[in-house]
């Protein structure tokens, strides 16, 4: 009833365009915005800001760059964490070396740092598909970690190979509270996102979908090949990058390069399966679904045995998070292998038919 | 929409959740987050059994520290940074006066949480692991890596080496072989041997194994080709029974194995069968339950049909032993720092940290405590936030861990040093300014 676009009628070419062609989604949209924006660093506290949504958005910018590699230009990748892990290794070598060096500038270097990177691992794309293309891109994972362990430069001598990161200033302005790295985080992760949206609607993004889909055919009616494999390669890369300098710079503040170990590239692989390969917004829901659930599962339980007053061994309630967890992904996965974003479209349509459906 | 429920289901069952501790004055709280999952999880749940079991003791048996009694909340890390900083910051503010330390259980862990712990004033205590530097307390005021830390540990291991070659002169010319594991954690002692190499004579080669270490042929081909006097496991996990297996089968003496206190407990031992018979290993504490104090948390919690552990028979190994130690640390601390700020009330983080810095435990006070020989005696100080520095060395003898020396101390003279070079360091990329420790009052 509500949702309903009778009566929108568009007379321009933008107008029907643009990414939210109906007026309540537009609206709706502008609400979340406001809500992530003003009312949650009104509302919210440390706990929140610092151990759920600064984690939660960084999680979802990596998904969002393994979503344009595997999700839209159909380039399996298990190098994920690689990635992030150059990005948060440059970003700190970046701001130790160039003094006065401005941290948003090094983010975008170390962003390229990890594209450049991505660009030399993603060459064997153009040979191989499929699962080898990951077991090649397995090769990054492992490779890049023991680079930075195995030179000192990277972590500047530091004996055990952890690195910590410099402040966060910009334009004299020092993200110092909890409050202010989610809003930076935000913030990036919002342009970004609105980047790769406007992307994948475009030639570059249309091209990665006709790779995906049949990469003869897309050789056939003009596509370069190794260009637009190589371009998702690095732009991919450029994304990981940015969320791992977020992920030490405005969350964990000290990483050692086992801290993005294969564990968390499959992780991100998991969220776009989970979320929806080959959406955006899957990209964020899937990794709400992956770093959440774990977490409201464990408060669950906890709330539980104390209310309830049951002794239940924690090792017990430990294991059986992990069950079902495991046991929510694969139910979501049969009752919908598109991804919760599917899901998310389904109920929409519905939406738009109730309370009449035919 | 999913995503709002989802949000508003959490928020719900947090706000019930920490509702549960609404200010009871005479209370102290006591995160636990450990792991009791994973491939680590023999070591994490045995360390939160004793743990949790000693405070529940004191409970029992004394009412708390001087009628505050001691409560907290389980948080699964999976020994993963992610959750353990989110573990830290749902743990951080419940209870009358917030969390009064953590106990991170995990190197990377305790990387995440220093700057955090440091902010929000609530100390962070990695006993025997963490970073070997925060030992310099004038830099890390909320870091206390307490008793030993890895490079005092390694010194330690160097003179009883020595003291089996008869005298640390006769270390000249000897070859030994420094097996590690390959992460922060294995690594870190490789320039404290370099500097011991240097100084007296031997001759030190560094093997790594890539993690989890399940796979050590090559290594041990190495191995067997070097010939060494000694080899010092630093293994962690899966890496110390295949280490014992592989030494075995080329044929090096387990007696000439030197291992960590993380390659030093039952569960390393038992799955290497045979192969682990004569193997030596460091430790910070003793296994055993014939201990006073083992015996109190016997008869005021398992006697009374409560207690941590489902499997009696872990009650006195290492990892359980290792978590009583972990909670006389919490208790002594939140004693002193009651005998300061008011004794009966609960502590904050700050007034702890202060108890942490002054803590002193003597014999005396391990023989009040039930702990004489199970854990060493310490004295933290604002410049020293180690406090012990001593290691005892213990032989498995196929069935149970024999303690085979007294409490060996470090060598400060080559620690010490490194400490501060590498606190200085730390300090001076964070640009802190150091703290004046002779007007600490």
């Amino acid at each position: 009833m509500l949702y309903r676009e009778a009566g929108q009628f568009k007379s321009t070419y933008a107008a029907d365009q643009q990414i939210f062609p109906i007026r309540q989604d537009r609206v709706a949209f502008a609400i979340l915005l406001v809500a992530a924006f003003v009312v949650v660093p009104l509302v919210a506290n440390q706990y929140w800001f610092s151990a759920i949504l600064t984690p939660l958005l960084i999680s979802a910018l990596a998904a969002l760059g393994l979503n344009i590699l595997t999700g839209y230009a159909g380039q399996l990748s298990l190098g994920t964490a690689a990635f992030m892990a150059i990005g948060a290794f440059m970003t700190y070598n970046f701001e130790l070396r160039v003094p006065g060096m401005p941290i948003l500038v090094s983010f975008v270097l170390a962003g390229l740092c990890a594209a450049a990177v991505g660009i030399v691992f993603g060459l064997p794309s153009l040979r191989i598909k499929g699962f080898y293309l990951a077991v090649a891109t397995l090769a990054c994972q492992f490779f890049v970690l023991w680079a930075l362990q195995h030179f000192g430069w990277f972590s500047n001598h530091s004996t055990s190979g952890v690195i910590t990161a410099q402040k966060v200033v910009v334009f004299g302005y020092a993200f110092e509270s909890a409050a202010s790295k989610y809003l930076l985080t935000l913030a990036i992760v919002s342009v970004m996102a609105l980047a790769a949206k406007n992307m994948v609607r475009s030639e570059t993004g249309r091209a990665f979908m006709a790779v995906r889909d049949m990469d003869v055919a897309a050789e056939v009616i003009g596509i370069p090949m190794m260009k637009t494999k190589l371009l998702a390669f690095a732009i991919s890369s450029f994304y990981c990058g940015v969320a791992g300098a977020l992920y030490a710079f405005c969350y964990l503040g000290t990483v050692e390069p086992e801290a993005f170990n294969l564990d968390l590239s499959f992780r991100i692989l998991f969220m776009i399966i989970i979320g929806g390969v080959g959406s955006i917004l899957g990209s964020f829901l899937g990794a709400a679904f992956i770093t959440l659930l774990p977490i409201f599962l464990n408060v669950l339980f906890g709330a539980f045995s104390h209310l309830s007053g049951f002794d239940i061994p924690h090792a017990w309630l430990s294991n059986i998070e992990l069950i079902i967890f495991g046991a929510l992904i694969v139910f979501f996965l049969i009752v919908e292998p598109h991804g919760l974003a599917r899901l998310w479209q389904i109920a929409k349509e519905k939406l738009r038919l109730w309370p009449f459906p035919h | 929409m999913k995503r709002t429920t989802l949000a508003l289901a959490v928020a719900a069952a947090a706000a019930s959740f920490s509702g549960g501790a609404l200010a009871q004055a005479k209370e102290q709280y006591v995160p636990h987050n450990y792991y009791w999952v994973g491939p680590y999880a023999p070591g994490g749940s045995g360390i939160a059994g004793g743990a949790i079991d000693y405070l529940n003791m004191l409970n029992a048996r004394d009412g708390g520290i001087n009628g505050v009694k001691f409560t907290g909340d389980k948080c699964e890390t999976e020994y993963n940074n992610a959750r353990g900083v989110e573990c830290y910051e749902r743990s951080k503010k419940s209870g009358p006066t917030g969390a009064t330390l953590i106990h991170p259980l995990s190197t990377g862990i305790t990387y995440s949480l220093i700057e955090k712990g440091t902010t929000d004033k609530i100390p962070v205590v990695s006993v025997g692991y963490g970073r070997a530097d925060a030992s310099d307390g004038r830099v890390f005021p909320y870091v206390f890596p307490l008793i030993t830390n890895y490079w005092s540990q390694n010194t330690a291991k160097i003179k009883f080496i020595g003291m089996k070659e008869g005298g640390m002169d006769k270390l000249k010319g000897k070859k030994i072989v420094n097996l590690y594991h390959g992460s922060p954690y294995g690594r870190e002692t490789i320039p404290v041997l370099d500097a011991q190499a240097k100084k007296y004579g031997f001759q030190v080669t560094h093997i790594e194994v890539p993690h989890p270490g399940n796979e050590q042929q090559a290594q041990w081909l190495q191995i067997r080709q070097i010939k060494p006097d000694w080899v010092i496991l630093r293994g962690w996990g899966v890496m110390n029974p295949t280490a014992l297996k592989s030494a075995q089968r080329a044929g090096f003496a387990r007696e000439k194995v030197l291992g960590v206190w993380w390659s030093g407990a039952e569960e390393d031992v038992i799955p290497a069968g045979d192969a682990a018979k004569g193997y030596i290993a460091a430790g910070f504490n003793v296994s055993g339950a014939d201990y006073p104090v083992i015996r109190d948390i016997q008869k005021h919690v398992y006697a009374k049909g409560k207690g941590e552990m489902e499997d009696k028979s872990r009650i006195g190994t290492i990892y359980y032993n290792r978590g009583v130690v972990f909670s006389i640390l919490t208790a002594e601390a939140v004693r002193t720092a009651q005998e300061r700020f008011g004794k009966g009330k609960p502590m904050t983080g700050e007034q702890v940290r202060w108890g942490l810095e002054n803590l002193k435990i003597d014999e005396k006070r391990l023989k009040e405590l039930g702990a004489v020989g199970f854990m060493q005696p310490l004295k933290v100080s604002c410049l020293d936030h180690e406090g012990g520095g001593q290691v005892k060395f213990q032989q498995w003898d196929g069935k149970k861990w024999k303690v085979i020396t007294d409490w060996i101390s470090s060598d400060q003279s080559i620690v010490r040093p490194m400490v501060e070079a590498s606190a200085a360091q730390y300090a001076k990329e964070k640009g802190l300014t150091l703290r004046d420790c002779s007007k600490e009052k």
